[in-house]
């Protein structure tokens, strides 16, 4: 099956699956206790001001009605307005995903550096020193709790020596880098951690098969052996897992922006629930579905290249 | 891919010659998971021999006092002693990562066995709910059903419950598909044993050992996500001492305290990496049991 | 006649965390210029790892502890890896067992030919002509079209020769064959049997074929050894070997295989299993199953005799073999 046609027939399959989630965060949303209205506008509140509001809002009409007046502006990328920033919520989540984005940019590329060079060691010298090493290693980050390393870090890097800014996004360019380079690294530990297991176990499998001895036999240097065998194979594993992963990035954004008080979406998830700001929480958790949905079709298509035996069905 | 193991596959030479090696001597790395769980559950068992003061006694004329000889982990901005707290705080942790793991291990095996023995529409309607829930990543569904249901410990488990059956009902359930079709079961259908005895008597038993495996490290997970749930707010609601929470109150004070946040992250490291350990250790056992 | 390989007292282990696995225990054979040189063995006797000593492909955990592996004159043991390389391939090839984990799945097969072409600096043109004339040499038929196919796109018997014109591109003078048809179905294995027969003739090459299968042998060896547990128990030339077994686990092998001479009745197969590599016993290893053993025989090994031309065997009662009748009659 050709690869366009693999997507379309995934979108298809995926529709009834968004539908779904949509009712469910829609309805999700709704059941969180406490009126948006009265939220919004405090103490002072009369009940003329409550119910004229709640009919600006259309909190008023049935609840089938609400939905599909969701789901119509959901189409029309029209996602309402946040209470709490008064301003459209698509162009608040624009302003905000770019952080997010470059956040998880480099999330990936300090877990790939990390988790690269210690794992394809770890798998040639297995069950020896460094093998050892780099497992603990693994096994301990894995243990973190990430709001936690991100502290410490911010104790070390940020307030005993001032090398990273103390949280907060910046307001040029090379500030916005230097803000994310903590939380990047914060995060992109445990990614590291079991991408680095993954290439282990991936190196030991395949240094395991006869296809290697039978390149050698041919006369192959150390180094092409590496890049076209071990590797090569090796690879598709991790890349596969790497792609699963970012999906896991955006879990736990919510936590490293607001660690490092990084305006992402994230932190913005969270705000809004502390905020009540309904319109606000169904657009994220929408958009962090449709994300990982979207990444898991990708996976799928990226490991039918990797790999030539298996085919895109 | 080649399964034999024999001298012939050179590079398995590893698994000719199997000793039978003493359970302990087997891995060293059990048995260093082992003390460290040992080590957290005397914390959280007998915290009143361990603690050096109460954990919730304010004192504001001993605050933000930095590591010393009778306040072991210095104190916080209420004055109350970091060594008792995070003591007192093993008992919280310990307990919640457990629980939050064992009712979904049960009750996505249960669900997985049934999917996977029965299949048809069970395991239709089942797969199709494991589609829905596969578009959240674990801490946003989390967070959004604490933020239903607001927060409190209790509605944490219930939110983790809701969400942490699905893994275990992948693994049960695919293990069921492979074991099914195995010949020992179609001789015991052959024979007319009960559906119950050979789901419990005779799929179970070998469909286990994925669970328990990544039920040692779901127990971490989970104890993570509660401490991050707590950090936010959202999990253990004060004055109940918890890791988390106490490294979140430490936030505000990272530029004159830093051991408020310092210590009790380090003991859920440990406890962490014990769990862990064991979880690999029994992985190890399990993997070279089966030979 | 010319010797082209001669290995002199190898010994190669595989050194664990709890145990030594000593996989080849002082092997001694050579192999004549143009002959098909046979080792026979069941599995676990060691004719792997002597194979993989031969190219040094031994790894870690394992290693060559001893010996001489001498190449034309040369002793591979004890030059560099650099300068082994330019052996490998070259000089000396190997095929496997198994087609499918032989090659490489990600890597189609026109690359792995390339591989193999590396060193002679060919143009990419060149290169292609090259490797549709060795696939047309053994065999596959529309090699253009089967150039950029993936190894699983074959069936087992076109992988296996895939796998012959890959190892045969640089024109080795001495191809190691470990098990080639084993993994085979009968039908196919005789149509490899065939090739590798033709494909050494035209060639001139050397050639060690590793084997269980007696059959094998007799269709393809010029000349034969008989390991067991690390160690050889008896070599001689084929007829000789087969006509005249003088070692009770020659005799054991072949009456244990079926053949269609009429006078053999029932198939006996040899009880029991082989020693533990890692615990050599003293003694003959294979004292516990054998029918003429003795009591010397579990104390003191025997020494590779020769009991006539070119016919090789270490057993202390040779004498009680004397009258046992081989497979054939000459």
């Amino acid at each position: 099956m050709s690869t366009l046609n693999y997507v379309i027939k995934r979108i298809l399959q995926i529709i009834p699956v968004m539908i779904i989630v949509t009712v469910l965060i829609f309805f999700m949303i709704r059941l969180i206790p406490g009126d948006p209205v009265t939220v919004l506008l405090g103490d002072k509140a009369t009940p003329e001001m409550v119910k004229l509001l709640t009919i600006k809002m259309g909190l008023d009409k049935p609840i089938y009605i609400q939905y599909l007046l969701f789901m119509k502006g959901l189409l029309t990328f029209d996602l309402g307005n946040s209470l709490h920033y008064k301003i459209p919520v698509s162009e608040l989540i624009s302003k905000r995903f770019v952080i997010t984005i470059v956040l998880t940019f480099f999330t990936v590329i300090f877990s790939v550096i990390i988790s690269f060079f210690t794992g394809y060691t770890a798998g040639l010298k297995k069950d020896k020193l460094p093998d050892q090493i780099i497992r603990m290693g693994a096994l301990v980050a894995l243990s973190m709790p990430q709001f936690w390393v991100g502290l410490i870090l911010l104790i070390a890097f940020a307030v005993k020596i001032s090398i990273f800014p103390v949280g907060g996004w910046g307001s040029t360019w090379p500030e916005h880098i230097r803000a994310v380079i903590l939380p990047a690294f914060t995060q992109s530990l445990m990614t590291a951690a079991l991408l680095a297991r993954n290439l282990r176990n991936g190196v030991v499998d395949t240094l395991k098969m006869d296809f290697v001895d039978f390149a050698r036999s041919k006369g192959l240097d150390d180094s092409s052996i590496k890049r076209d065998h071990i590797i090569r194979n090796a690879l598709i594993s991790y890349i596969t897992l790497l792609s699963m992963r970012m999906a896991y990035m955006l879990g736990g954004s919510i936590i490293i922006e607001t660690v490092f008080a990084l305006p992402g979406i994230g932190a913005l998830m969270i705000e809004s629930i502390y905020s009540r700001d309904y319109a606000v929480i169904q657009a994220v958790v929408i958009i962090f579905a449709a994300i990982v949905i979207t990444v898991n079709i990708l996976t799928d298509i990226a490991y039918s290249f990797l790999d030539p035996r298996v085919t895109l069905e | 891919m080649s399964n034999k193991i024999d001298t012939e596959n050179l590079n398995d030479i590893s698994l000719l010659n199997k000793k039978k090696t003493p359970l302990l001597k087997r891995s060293m790395s059990i048995n260093i998971g082992v003390m460290l769980v040992g080590f957290m559950l005397i914390f959280a068992i007998f915290p009143d021999l361990i603690a050096t003061h109460n954990p919730t006694d304010i004192n504001f004329s001993d605050m933000l006092q930095a590591p010393s000889s009778v306040h072991y982990f210095g104190t916080d901005n209420y004055g109350r002693d970091i060594f008792s707290r995070v003591v007192y705080s093993a008992r919280v942790d310990l307990t919640i990562g457990v629980i939050a793991t064992i009712v979904p291990l049960i009750a996505g095996t249960i669900i997985g066995l049934l999917a996977g023995y029965y299949g048809k529409w069970i395991d239709t309607i089942l797969m199709r709910t494991l589609d829905v829930f596969m578009a959240f990543p674990f801490m946003v569904l989390v967070i959004a059903i604490v933020a239903v249901l607001g927060p409190g410990i209790n509605n944490v488990y219930i939110a983790i419950w809701l969400v942490g059956w699905k893994e275990y009902a992948r693994l049960v359930r695919s293990r069921v598909l492979v074991i099914k079709n195995s010949e020992y079961i179609q001789a015991a259908k052959v024979l007319g044993y009960s559906d119950a005895r050979i789901i419990l008597r005779h799929i179970l038993p070998n469909a286990i050992s994925p669970v328990i495996v990544f039920g040692a490290s779901d127990v971490v997970m989970c104890m993570l996500a509660a401490a991050a749930l707590s950090f936010l707010g959202l999990g253990v609601q004060p004055p109940t001492p918890e890791w988390g929470s106490i490294i979140a109150d430490g936030r505000a004070y990272i530029n004159t305290a830093w051991w408020i946040t310092a210590f009790p992250g380090l003991f859920l490291v440990i406890a962490g990496t014990g769990f862990s350990l064991v979880g690999d250790g029994l992985s190890d056992i399990i993997r070279t049991k089966g030979r | 006649m010319k010797k082209i390989l001669e290995v002199n007292e190898l010994v190669t282990s595989f050194i664990l965390k709890d145990e030594t696995v000593q996989a080849v225990q002082d092997v001694s054979f050579y192999v004549n210029e143009g002959e098909t040189f046979g080792l026979v063995g069941e599995s676990g006797c060691g004719k792997s790892a002597t194979c993989r000593s031969v190219l040094r492909l031994i790894r870690d955990p394992g290693k060559i502890i001893s010996g001489e592996i001498i190449y034309k004159g040369k002793n591979l043991l004890e030059i560099s890896e650099k300068d082994m390389i330019n052996y490998r391939g070259v000089e000396i090839a190997m095929i496997f067992q198994e087609p499918m984990t032989a090659l490489n799945p990600v890597l189609t097969i026109r690359k792995q030919i390339y591989e193999a072409l590396k060193r002679q600096n060919l143009s990419k043109n060149e290169m292609d002509k090259k490797a549709i004339s060795l696939l047309k040499k053994v065999g596959i038929s529309s090699p253009e079209q089967r150039l950029d196919n993936y190894p699983h796109q074959f069936s087992g018997g076109m992988r296996q020769r895939a796998m012959i014109a890959i190892s045969l591109a640089s024109e080795p003078n001495l191809l190691v064959a470990d098990e080639p048809t084993t993994a085979l179905d009968v039908t196919i294995q005789d149509q490899i049997i065939k090739l590798i027969n033709n494909l050494k003739t035209e060639m001139g090459m050397s050639i060690i074929l590793v084997t269980h299968d007696l059959g094998v042998v007799a269709q393809m060896c010029d000349r034969v050894a008989v390991m067991y547990a690390g160690k050889i128990m008896e070599s001689a030339d084929t007829v000789t070997l087969f006509s005249k077994p003088r070692h009770p686990y020659t005799i054991g092998l072949m009456s244990s295989m079926p053949h269609t001479d009429k006078q053999h009745g029932k198939l006996i197969p040899i009880e029991g299993n082989p020693p533990n590599l890692s615990n050599p016993p003293h003694g003959c290893p294979f004292e516990p199953r054998c029918r003429f053993s003795e009591e010397i025989c579990k104390t003191k090994e025997a020494e590779l005799v020769e009991i006539s031309e070119g016919h090789t065997t270490r057993c202390h009662f040779v004498d009680k073999l004397k009258d046992i009748k081989g497979i054939i009659e000459i």
